[in-house]
């Protein structure tokens, strides 16, 4: 097939052919990241900003990587220590950035669309590395690369999702991406984390963790986001941990080869308690590994083709 | 105007030119020893798989083979629209061994070229030798076969086609004019 996108800006506008070939690719890359010399040429000469409004230790350092084991310049912009703090606009900021002559910029901001409004009034391609309570498609590409490495397919699949789901981009993400690729999606959490209408997004909702995880095939904590008021929906982190935090109790209701998966950073004894983060199903870490080979598939797939020659 | 299809190989031929090809190896590497064989996807693979099996045939022993996706190590990435990316599969160092990197057409050389770089950014062989089935010329870089199959002089305008059959040992080679 043909895949050859100018932006990467969510989920919801790719095709699960399209998820595929971004999961297989990021499988021929994956081998790179195990060699003695971890780069190759194939995006030599391209330059990548990465631009980032929010805190982020994972996807920011994840991408960098990416971008240098594909042989690209790329540079870092925190936004603590750039002229937004000087009162600089977005537009303004982005059209600066690109009178550099960047091929990609890969974006992080808190305002949901910030990617999709940078996408229609630049040149360069745009990555969206996580924008406000919109999506997150790295993280959920790498979650379902995940899956599919410990269970062999995605499709028919039980994915329970558990945590704030109201100010999450990464369940968005996820349940676009799983429910697309097969996979039966249970979400759960506090009502008051729960938005309206999710269940049109093709999953299913549940009142409580236990329902959630009974049976489940995948188990996926979300933390609770004390930065976008997510503390004040629920009477105390205790409280929370009690009803909705994964225990090893909890975790028994599903399979018995269940994998558990957090997008990070991990709040430990709140979501998820430490017997569990640490014990023999979690894939944590494989998640995190796996975000390297997703992200170099998908600066390739962005900078390859013949768009770049147009500009 | 239809298009003209000329065999110019067919599986016996193949065979022997592949047969030659294995003694020859032998012979140039006096043996097996540290001898490592890289096919280059798609096509060259099988053609390995081919030779590794006919050099045990002759020596008794299985010398080992890797496959090889020269994709990200392209010349024309900007140009291109196809951009699937294949696995490479080499499951042994490279350094200090004898390499034959094989393929089924050697044409310009740029695939050549970028395999060479793929196989040197995994380690320093003691020298990397490479094995073509059919040379159609037209090279646009100083690169030369250590063993070929068959010297096909060819127009810029036509092509090769070398057929697998499901277990991917090669069947045909034809020479395609439109």
């Amino acid at each position: 097939m043909t895949f050859n996108p100018k932006h990467i800006l969510g989920i919801k506008e790719l095709t699960a052919e399209e998820l595929i070939f971004i999961l297989d690719t990021a499988e021929s890359f994956k081998e790179i990241n195990s060699r003695e010399i971890k780069k190759v040429p194939t995006l030599r000469g391209k330059t990548i900003i990465n631009l980032f409004f929010e805190a982020s230790t994972r996807t920011r350092t994840s991408f960098e990587i990416a971008g240098k084991r594909l042989s690209a310049d790329t540079v870092n912009i925190a936004a603590a220590a750039s002229s937004v703090v000087k009162g600089e606009t977005l537009e303004d900021t982005a059209k600066n950035i690109a009178a550099m002559h960047p091929d990609i910029i890969v974006m992080r901001h808190g305002a949901s669309g910030a990617c999709n409004y940078l996408a229609e009034r630049l040149n360069c391609s745009v990555v969206n590395a996580g924008d406000g309570t919109h999506e997150h498609p790295s993280q959920a590409l790498l979650d379902a690369f995940t899956i599919r490495q410990h269970k062999g397919r995605i499709d028919g699949l039980t994915v329970a999702i558990v945590g704030d789901i109201t100010h999450s981009r990464v369940v968005r993400s996820n349940i676009y991406c799983l429910v697309k690729l097969g996979a039966k999606v249970r979400i759960a959490g506090p009502r008051t984390m729960l938005p309206p209408g999710l269940e049109l997004l093709g999953c299913e909702l549940c009142s409580n963790i236990e329902d959630a995880v009974r049976d489940a095939d995948c188990v996926m904590m979300l933390r609770i986001q004390r930065e976008r008021q997510g503390a004040t929906l629920i009477p105390s982190v205790r409280e929370y941990a009690r009803f909705f935090g994964l225990n090893e109790e909890r975790l028994k209701l599903a399979k018995p080869d269940a994998i558990v998966l957090h997008p990070g950073p991990m709040n430990r004894g709140v979501e998820i308690s430490s017997a569990v983060a640490d014990g023999p199903q979690n894939v944590i870490l494989d998640q995190v590994e796996n975000g390297v080979a997703v992200r170099m598939a998908l600066l390739y797939l962005v900078a390859g083709g013949e768009k770049l020659q147009a500009d | 105007m239809a298009a003209e299809k000329i065999e110019i190989l067919d599986t016996e031929g193949i065979n022997r030119a592949l047969t030659r090809i294995a003694h020859e190896i032998l012979e140039k590497n006096k043996g097996v020893e540290d001898l490592v064989l890289v096919g280059i996807r798609t096509g060259g693979d099988y053609l390995a798989a081919q030779l590794q099996q006919k050099i045990s045939e002759i020596e008794g022993q299985i010398v080992p083979l890797g496959t090889i996706d020269i994709t990200m190590y392209r010349d024309d990435l900007g140009s291109r629209n196809d951009l699937a990316v294949g696995q490479t599969d080499i499951r042994f160092p490279v350094t200090d061994r004898c390499v034959v990197l094989i393929d089924d057409v050697l044409f310009t050389g740029r695939t050549i070229r970028a395999a060479l770089d793929a196989v040197i950014d995994l380690g320093r062989p003691r020298n990397i030798q490479l094995a073509i089935l059919i040379d159609r010329g037209h090279r646009e870089l100083p690169i030369r076969p250590d063993y070929i199959g068959r010297n096909l002089p060819t127009s810029r305008n036509e092509q090769i086609e070398v057929e697998f059959d499901p277990q991917h040992h090669a069947q045909a080679v034809s020479l395609i004019r439109t």
